[in-house]
């Protein structure tokens, strides 16, 4: 029932890692953090997918316009296979969560992104309960991303907020593999608090612990093959 | 200004099209004259065709003011399903057209009926009663809408819409009353009309009886070609406006439908019928379209998709309901539908499945079905799939396709090991414009830039990555420079972070490439100091292409 994240601190705050078939909030702490707070959601559903099940990505049509159109090669480049991600475009929120419930109360789906920018005044106790209910029932993930938003009580599992942080440098001082701050904010049934600095790596198709910034990078930081030996 | 159509009184008036508009008001000082809307005429006469698809699924438009029907066939269905008691006939009715014409204008038609009697090779008597049946209830439907028609019948959609614009007296029958009819029935150029009538050859009869070598020598191929399809020697067919759907299932209804949900309890009947056809033909359709046919003429389409075939009868009747709650207008029964269709355009082949074990295909279809259900309630464009596309233009690189036109897509590629992501998660589109307020070297990377009124401080770095335009889809008259510039690969590392080093830098060289589409890219992967990940490009290449590069913002990285 729990998808490991790969760190051990992290799968032992959590119980053993990410609960499938809840409802998990993710803040971005701050508006710029958007595609950070999105990266991170699109990594943790990567971890939540059955093998061969279909993601959906639920983003509001100003979000589109706003934050920029979800790129299929980015999302490859993250580890999701595009031909397995549905993206619903719904005008407004109240469309969106509709259209989320009833992509929750769907079993084939293996896990489900819901964007949602602001506070729109649909999403309420009652809708997130709903949601979370939908979910254990179903076996649906669902990873509802808010940005520009403020926590707020809602039914989910987990609260986390999501802030980018500076990467671990590659050789010629280019940008690393995407890091994040992540601080539980909330945990249903389990003790609060914590905060990590991860870095997501592809291959492995997990989070590894971020070396602190200014820490000197070690050599197999990129991979074997991002380090080789230079002519 | 001149006067483009009259109605009926000011025609006995002596007043004709043509004429000015200063001349009529002269001659008739209380005219009164609107503007002439040839778009709004255009789209009253597609209602028009819209409401005749009841009478045959074969309509044509003949603008500006005609609509022509291909009723082959139609006369027995009629006379089996129409409401009115009609003597009902077994002989088909073989090759009859009839045309209708209405006069398009607001207000102003001219009346009147002209029906061309059975012609010789067909029995009198009985198909004259049904058609005529049918001719009459097509003239009592639109005499309610508010129309006046001339119409006629003849066996070739030439003939049809010739008599319906000309012919002035009734005639013994069909043939007779062609020959009667003038040359402007031709609908030929003005100058061999004009030369017909100088040689004294004013109605088709004059023609008809004369060898066609002369005439197609003295006055054209045309002639001989209008002439004997106007007389049914040459075969001709009206373009239907739609293509025919490979299964059609209606009902008519005496008592017209006053209520929306018994229409939809109809659909679902239709669509199980619909469901046994296409069980017996081994095949499922992927669209379904329900017209739903007023009393007074209005036609209301609903259509629905789905992604994969199906042939369950309850899927068309879950997904009309959806389809019908998000309508933005809801559908307004009026006085009732008298006639309520379900077509199926295609079919395509779905033979009868097994269960997995695994219950794979069960998962499958519960997708599918939810993608026809949002697809419906969203629009279909608003749920979407991602496709491939061989480009190396990042943002042509996929394809954002309808859900229901896309049931299963391919895979992708792996994207090379060892990496962080090359390509950003969020792509704008356009790309933003920035404003670099700091850079090393006019050709390198930023160190500073303002984007949404923040400056962001750049902290590390790679590229640039070079992306040029695809010049093999511009057509320029000289072939561009050949590239310039060497890259040099580092060993061990992807082409994604060349050194740039210039062998030649050709300033004598004059600009031959085109200016917009084909200028480089030079893509930058940036980190700002609070770690947020940009990808940046310069537009154009310094000093070769440009001398000012505008620097853009294309996407966000995770």
């Amino acid at each position: 029932m729990h998808a490991p994240l790969g760190i051990d601190s992290l799968d032992r705050a959590l119980g053993g890692g990410l609960a499938r078939a809840r409802l998990h909030e993710l803040f971005a702490a701050e508006p710029a953090d958007g595609p950070a707070a999105a990266g991170f959601a699109a990594m943790l559903a990567r971890l939540a997918l059955p093998p061969g099940a279909p993601l959906l990505w639920l983003r509001q049509e100003e979000a589109e316009r706003a934050g920029g159109g979800l790129s299929a090669s980015g999302l490859a480049q993250i580890g999701i296979d595009p031909a397995r991600l549905v993206l619903l475009v719904p005008p407004d929120p109240v469309r969106l969560l509709r259209a989320a419930a009833d992509v929750v109360r769907c079993p084939p789906v293996g896990a489900a992104v819901i964007e949602l920018w602001q506070r729109p005044r649909v999403l309420d106790l009652t809708a997130s309960r709903r949601l979370a209910v939908a979910a254990e029932e179903s076996g649906v993930t669902v990873l509802m991303l808010r940005v520009d938003a403020e926590p707020a009580p809602s039914a989910a599992h987990t609260r986390w907020r999501i802030a980018s942080t500076p990467s671990t440098a590659l050789e010629a001082d280019a940008p690393g593999h995407p890091a994040f701050a992540i601080e539980l904010l909330r945990q249903r049934g389990r003790p609060d608090g914590g905060r990590w600095r991860v870095e997501w790596d592809r291959e492995q198709a997990a989070f590894r612990e971020a070396p602190l910034p200014g820490a000197v990078v070690p050599a197999a930081a990129g991979g074997p093959e991002a380090a080789p030996l230079r002519a | 200004m001149r006067v483009v159509a009259l109605d009926a009184r000011a025609l006995r008036l002596g007043l004709a099209p043509g004429l000015t508009l200063a001349d009529a008001r002269a001659r008739v000082p209380e005219l009164a004259a609107v503007d002439h809307d040839p778009h709004g005429d255009r789209l009253w006469l597609e209602r028009i065709a819209d409401g005749c698809d009841r009478w045959t699924p074969m309509v044509a438009l003949d603008p500006p003011d005609g609509v022509t029907l291909d009723i082959t066939g139609c006369v027995e269905a009629f006379v089996l399903s129409s409401p009115s008691p009609v003597r009902f006939e077994q002989r088909r009715a073989k090759s009859r057209r009839v045309r209708r014409e209405a006069e398009a204008g607001p207000d102003f038609s001219t009346a009147g009926l002209d029906c061309a009697r059975p012609s010789a090779r067909s029995e009198r008597v009985g198909e004259y009663g049904s058609e005529a049946a049918l001719a009459a209830d097509i003239e009592h439907r639109l005499a309610a809408a508010g129309l006046t028609l001339r119409l006629a019948l003849a066996d070739t959609p030439e003939a049809a819409q010739a008599l319906a614009r000309f012919q002035s007296l009734p005639a013994a029958d069909e043939t007779q009353a062609i020959r009667r009819l003038p040359i402007a029935a031709l609908r030929l150029e003005d100058e061999p009309e004009t030369a017909l009538r100088r040689a004294g050859l004013k109605t088709l009869g004059d023609l008809a009886d004369r060898p066609a070598a002369p005439l197609a020598a003295r006055f054209g191929e045309g002639l001989v070609e209008a002439l004997d399809r106007l007389l049914g020697r040459a075969d001709s067919r009206i373009s239907p406006r739609r293509a025919l759907p490979a299964l059609l299932f209606e009902r008519r209804f005496a008592e017209p439908l006053a209520r929306t949900d018994d229409a939809l309890a109809v659909l679902d009947d239709l669509a199980r019928e619909a469901a046994i056809a296409l069980e017996e033909r081994h095949g499922g359709g992927r669209r379904f379209a329900g017209r739903l046919y007023r009393s007074d003429g209005a036609v209301r389409e609903i259509a629905i998709e789905t992604g994969l075939p199906t042939r369950d009868p309850a899927v068309p009747a879950r997904l009309f309901r959806e389809r019908i709650d998000a309508l933005a207008d809801p559908i307004d029964p009026g006085f009732g539908f008298d006639m309520i269709r379900l077509a199926v355009p295609a079919i395509e082949p779905l033979a009868a499945t097994q269960l997995k074990l695994e219950g794979g295909r069960v998962a499958e279809e519960a997708m599918a079905a939810l993608v026809d259900r949002l697809s419906i309630r969203l629009g279909r464009d608003r749920v979407r799939r991602f496709v491939a596309q061989g480009t190396h233009i990042p943002e042509q690189q996929a394809l954002a396709l309808p859900a229901v036109e896309v049931p299963d897509p391919t895979p992708w590629p792996q994207p090379p090991a060892g990496e962080p992501p090359l390509r950003p998660l969020h792509l704008f589109d356009p790309p933003q414009r920035i404003a670099v307020t700091m850079s090393e070297v006019p050709d390198g990377p930023p160190l500073r830039f303002r984007w949404r009124r923040a400056v962001h401080e750049v902290a590390r770095f790679e590229g640039p990555e070079r992306i040029a335009g695809e010049w093999w889809h511009v057509r320029v008259a000289r072939l561009p420079d050949p590239p310039l510039s060497v890259l040099r690969r580092k060993p061990g590392r992807d082409a994604m972070d060349c050194d740039e080093e210039e062998l030649a830098d050709p300033a004598d060289s004059p600009p031959q490439r085109p200016a917009q589409p084909l200028l480089t890219r030079d893509y930058f992967r940036v980190e700002d100091v609070r770690g947020r990940r940009f990808w940046l490009f310069r537009h154009g290449l310094y000093e070769r292409e440009t001398d000012t590069p505008d620097w853009y913002v294309h996407g966000l990285f995770a």
